[in-house]
């Protein structure tokens, strides 16, 4: 067990992991965040994908004591107020998601990267979003909703 | 799975490690990454009783250029190394390769020394740092010692890193003029590891090949280089006929393995596919490169 201190969705958070708990698990059993989902637990379907200091990283592959220091983006902080942000609303709009099982690791992933490549063509976004699985929507409706997020933001 | 019981030290210096290695030995796993030691955790497919965590140590990470190499730190994670200019640069085919390892969340983790230490057969650098003839830096309690990329990789996930030594860098030769890459894969969606993948470095000067590199990756249990077409290649003229006849001599006697992703004689004939389209892709960015 070790004590850490880390930033999560812009609040200072402790905790004691065993060196063994991965941040997904730290992040659902211990914060309570248990908007980041588990598919595989093992770096496949990209449903824990969280914003780790400004990049897109599989909670399931970083051990909790390793984010030690980190600033952490969850789903839980794209809408901190309720209010849906861009992205968000672009999905919603493009009926993006069906069951949700995949839903915020997709919108980590599409939020990290549209942060780091705002005018990001339609392949781009495919490739970035190639690591995540959706077993409902064929992609199509997801693809939509973040280019949609794209050209709203370029349009402000 | 969640992961097993495991004990955990998080040294702050390359010292700090090769002590700790010194103690437990194969006990203990690296830990630089993480994107194929944590899944093989989770698996249960390696049980190191000891992991031994090196992202604290930051003499670690750092790309830098000198005397027509580039050396990489093993903690440089694949995300920096592929922003980096030097190495677009200077190591084109490493450039080429980088955004093809996995997908972007793993390349935000993931380590250009840690995917080398693993050494899959099937993963993009192990057959970059084979053609390219790579050195990798390795230190243990009596020092550091150099090991050429021809040494290093000893079979399915094994190099010849011993149980006390943490690698801890890995140098490129720079590319000169007149020198032209390609990296080639077959993968079923971008991010896989290749079925087959290719890299490739072709050196024109005064309109012939002074010099060819093919090494292969998912070919066999280590990345391999396809010699006899190399020395084909060497001193001709690029032409179509040539680079037919060098996908024949480098696919010809290899036993590629099986899986459910390809036969062995299915990955045979894409690697002759792809030393074709390689050789004309670094034929055409030598040319540009004169």
């Amino acid at each position: 067990m070790a004590d850490i201190t880390l930033r999560v969705n812009g609040a200072a958070r402790t905790g004691s992991p065993e060196a063994r708990m991965t941040l997904a698990d730290f992040l659902r059993d211990d914060l309570n965040l248990t908007g980041t989902h588990l598919g595989c637990e093992h770096g496949v379907c990209g449903a824990c994908t969280v914003i780790v200091d400004g990049r897109a990283v599989r909670s399931c592959l970083m051990l909790a004591v390793q984010a030690a220091g980190s600033e952490v983006t969850t789903i839980e902080g794209l809408a901190p107020d309720g209010e849906l942000g861009t992205l968000q609303q672009a999905m919603w709009d493009s009926h993006s998601f069906q069951c949700g099982f995949c839903t915020p690791g997709m919108v980590m992933q599409a939020a990290a990267f549209l942060g780091n490549h705002p005018d990001a063509d339609e392949q781009q976004i495919r490739e970035a979003l190639s690591g995540n699985i959706c077993r409902c929507t064929g992609y199509q409706s997801i693809i939509d909703g973040v280019l949609l997020a794209a050209e709203r933001s370029r349009a402000r | 799975m969640k992961l097993p019981h495991v004990e955990y030290e998080a040294p702050k210096t390359v010292s700090e490690a090769v002590e700790l290695l010194a103690e437990h030995q194969d006990e203990a796993s690296v830990l630089a990454g993480g994107q194929s030691l944590i899944p093989l955790l989770a698996l249960r497919l390696a049980h190191p009783a000891v992991l031994i965590d090196i992202n604290g140590i930051d003499e670690l990470s750092g790309v830098s250029a000198a005397d027509g190499w580039v050396a990489i730190g093993a903690m440089t994670r694949e995300y920096i190394a592929e922003e980096s200019e030097t190495v677009a640069g200077t190591v084109p085919l490493l450039a080429a390769a980088l955004p093809l390892i996995g997908h972007e969340a793993i390349r935000s983790r993931g380590t250009i020394g840690g995917s080398l230490a693993h050494a899959d057969p099937a993963a993009e650098l192990p057959a970059v740092a084979r053609a390219l003839d790579a050195e990798f830096v390795v230190r243990g309690p009596s020092g550091e010692r150099v090991i050429p990329a021809a040494e290093w990789f000893e079979g399915f996930l094994t190099t010849s890193r011993q149980p006390d030594e943490l690698l801890v860098e890995v140098r490129f030769p720079a590319a000169g003029r007149g020198t032209g890459i390609s990296f080639q894969e077959v993968v079923r969606r971008h991010g896989d590891f290749a079925i087959v993948g290719l890299a490739a470095s072709l050196t024109l000067s005064g309109g012939a090949i002074s010099d060819a590199r093919l090494a292969f990756a998912g070919l066999a249990d280590v990345p391999v280089r396809a010699t006899d077409a190399e020395d084909l290649l060497a001193g001709e003229e690029p032409s179509a006929e040539l680079f037919d006849e060098a996908a024949r001599r480098a696919t010809g006697d290899t036993d590629p393995p099986a899986d459910l992703h390809g036969s062995s004689d299915y990955r045979r004939k894409v690697a002759a596919a792809l030393v074709r389209r390689g050789l004309r892709a670094a034929a055409d960015n030598a040319y540009e490169r004169q």
